[in-house]
């Protein structure tokens, strides 16, 4: 059949991944009221913790120089139900059975999907960092800190969106996915991000400790002014890793599960 | 590839847990061909179209689509086959332009490939205005347009069409009959769903009526016709017993009966001598049938006929008594 088909195959995970992030990208941008939001929601958070709570807090420095590696952070957070809910509709939608008739594998769609959240967090953050050097923060990071800032919550929102995804693709519902936003927005609050560990009641120091976002704030703070990061770079990177692995691996099975058994006669 | 069967499928089981969805279907399609899958709602045609485009496995049975098998040969079938399904498989917030190139490239197109394709495209479906506008703008008719656009980007053999018209409006329906006898001109297969028996009428080469997870029926579109009469005599009884009286005595001449409303329907040719024939070889005392209506056989009986739905089938409100009579 000469005519009927029989397209050189030029692809890859890689061409794919590639196509469906243009695509997801495309979509949020096109989210208007999402995308407002989104990166609104940072800096309203940021003025709120400062102007309203930090008086208040007494963290050694000004609340400011505290404060900005937990907004974004929360950020990171909220922008992981955006996540968890456009996976869900794309699964829930049509889309998915043509893309899988196309044979895109589930890598390339989730793929797209944490490629648009980096796309999403990348300009929220840089709206936060923007506004925060204009009430007072000056951080002390050189060239080469900034690049660490970068690459650490690159990692970070990467491992949350793929969480994120992976929830997407395990929960029933879009609704159902976005309840997931609950937990992962919890997790900051519970961490160094916005008081001090030290000043909680110990049997919650133990989980503020040793949940990955304190190291992953540790560290931010540690590049962006200063201070001693210990093994916290190290910490961060490995229960970013782990969760971006084990979220992929299970995003991987779901994928499969979800595509096998679509019903209806 | 036109002396060549295109689709193949023998004995295709599919269970949901205790519910038998399809109870060994065997259909077979010619390289360039239109199959209609006819049957109404829960027949089993669109997990039968998911088993053939590689969807979903089969319990039992084997088929082959474009001659790999659909398991085995899983992505040699997918590369040769498309699927366009009720249009939901299209991103709203992008344009028909960017839907159309997102697939050209998934496909295996380079960028400008995808470009040169998304234009041809909306060209032929009469979709170069609407391109650049975002698809939940669309109409329905217009979706389903792109739809089908969509599903050739790959330039596929073998195209399935699940209820392509479903929920269209008349003017829609006709423009994607249109496009699908271009298509069946340019020697692709196609296998196409449908609950409409005038769709497959007018599109298809061969027609498979499925119910109940079977096949009961499969030939011509004429083939099927000429196994219900043109008229059809309905009589309703007072009772069951006359009822059960009227099924012996006529036998094999009944066309379908409904024992909850005493209702036996058998052929006529509608004239005044026939029916008053009938009714007094029935009923010669003028007791025992209650009513009678003379219906006009329409393409939809034949549905109902071998699917053995009731008057609440689909389809059924085509069907208009032509006189309605107390005896």
């Amino acid at each position: 059949m000469p005519d009927s088909g029989q397209l050189s195959r030029r692809r890859s995970v890689v061409g794919d991944g590639l196509v469906m992030s243009i695509r997801c990208t495309r979509l949020s941008s096109r989210n208007v009221e999402a995308l407002i939001t989104s990166l609104m929601l940072p800096v309203a958070l940021m003025l709120m913790f400062v102007y309203l709570f930090g008086g208040a807090i007494d963290t050694g420095t000004k609340y400011v120089m505290y404060v900005v590696p937990g907004v974004i952070l929360l950020c990171a957070g909220f922008g992981s139900a955006t996540t968890a809910v456009t996976v869900s509709q794309d699964m829930t939608g049509g889309i998915v059975d043509r893309l899988r008739s196309l044979d895109v594998g589930g890598t390339a769609v989730l793929a797209g999907h944490v490629a648009a959240s980096l796309a999403r967090n990348a300009a929220s953050t840089g709206l936060v960092v923007g506004v925060a050097l204009l009430i007072g923060f000056h951080p002390t990071a050189g060239p080469l800190d900034w690049l660490g800032v970068i690459g650490v919550l690159a990692l970070f929102v990467a491992a949350i969106s793929a969480l994120a995804a992976a929830v997407g693709l395990l929960a029933g519902s879009p609704e159902a996915a976005n309840g997931f936003a609950f937990f992962i927005m919890f997790l900051p609050y519970a961490s160094s991000a916005f008081v001090p560990v030290s000043t909680m009641p110990s049997w919650l120091q133990g989980f503020a400790r040793h949940q990955p976002v304190t190291p992953v704030i540790e560290t931010l703070r540690s590049l962006l002014v200063g201070g001693p990061a210990g093994s916290n770079p190290w910490q961060a990177t490995a229960w970013c890793l782990a969760i971006l692995v084990g979220s992929l691996g299970l995003a991987g099975v779901a994928f499969a599960r979800r595509t096998a058994q679509s019903l209806s006669s | 590839m036109t002396d060549k069967l295109a689709i193949e499928a023998h004995g295709l089981r599919k269970s949901y847990g205790d519910v038998d969805v399809l109870r060994g279907i065997d259909i077979t399609a010619e390289g360039g061909s239109v199959l209609a899958l006819l049957g109404p709602n829960g027949a089993g045609k669109t997990t039968t179209v998911k088993i053939l485009t590689t969807l979903i496995r089969a319990d039992a049975g084997t088929a082959c689509v474009a001659g790999f098998d659909v398991v085995g040969q899983r992505r040699a079938v997918r590369r040769s086959i498309s699927l366009a399904g009720q249009s939901a498989a299209l991103d709203g917030p992008q344009t028909g332009e960017e839907n159309l190139r997102m697939i050209a490239r998934l496909a295996g197109l380079d960028r400008r490939e995808a470009r040169t394709r998304a234009t041809e495209l909306l060209d032929r479906f009469d979709l170069t205005e609407a391109g650049g506008r975002r698809v939940a703008t669309y109409s329905g008719g217009m979706r389903r347009r792109l739809d089908l656009a969509a599903s050739l980007v790959g330039r596929p053999g073998v195209i399935f069409l699940d209820e392509p018209t479903t929920g269209l409006d008349p003017r829609s329906r006709q423009g994607l009959w249109d496009v699908v006898e271009d298509l069946a001109r340019s020697g692709v297969t196609v296998l196409l769903t449908t609950q409409y028996l005038e769709e497959a009428d007018r599109l298809a080469d061969r027609i498979a009526v499925i119910d109940g997870g079977r096949i009961v029926a499969e030939g011509t579109a004429a083939m099927l016709k000429r196994r219900v009469a043109d008229q059809r005599l309905e009589l309703v009884f007072a009772d069951p017993a006359s009822f059960a009286a009227a099924s012996d005595l006529l036998g094999r001449r009944v066309l379908r009966s409904e024992p909850a409303r005493h209702l036996i329907a058998v052929a006529t040719d509608g004239r005044a001598c026939s029916v008053r024939a009938v009714l007094d070889e029935v009923d010669p005392e003028a007791t025992r049938i209650d009513r009678f209506e003379v219906h006009g056989a329409t393409l939809d009986d034949v549905f109902l006929t071998l699917t053995g739905a009731g008057p609440a089938g689909p389809g059924s409100s085509s069907i208009e008594p032509k006189e309605v009579l107390h005896a």
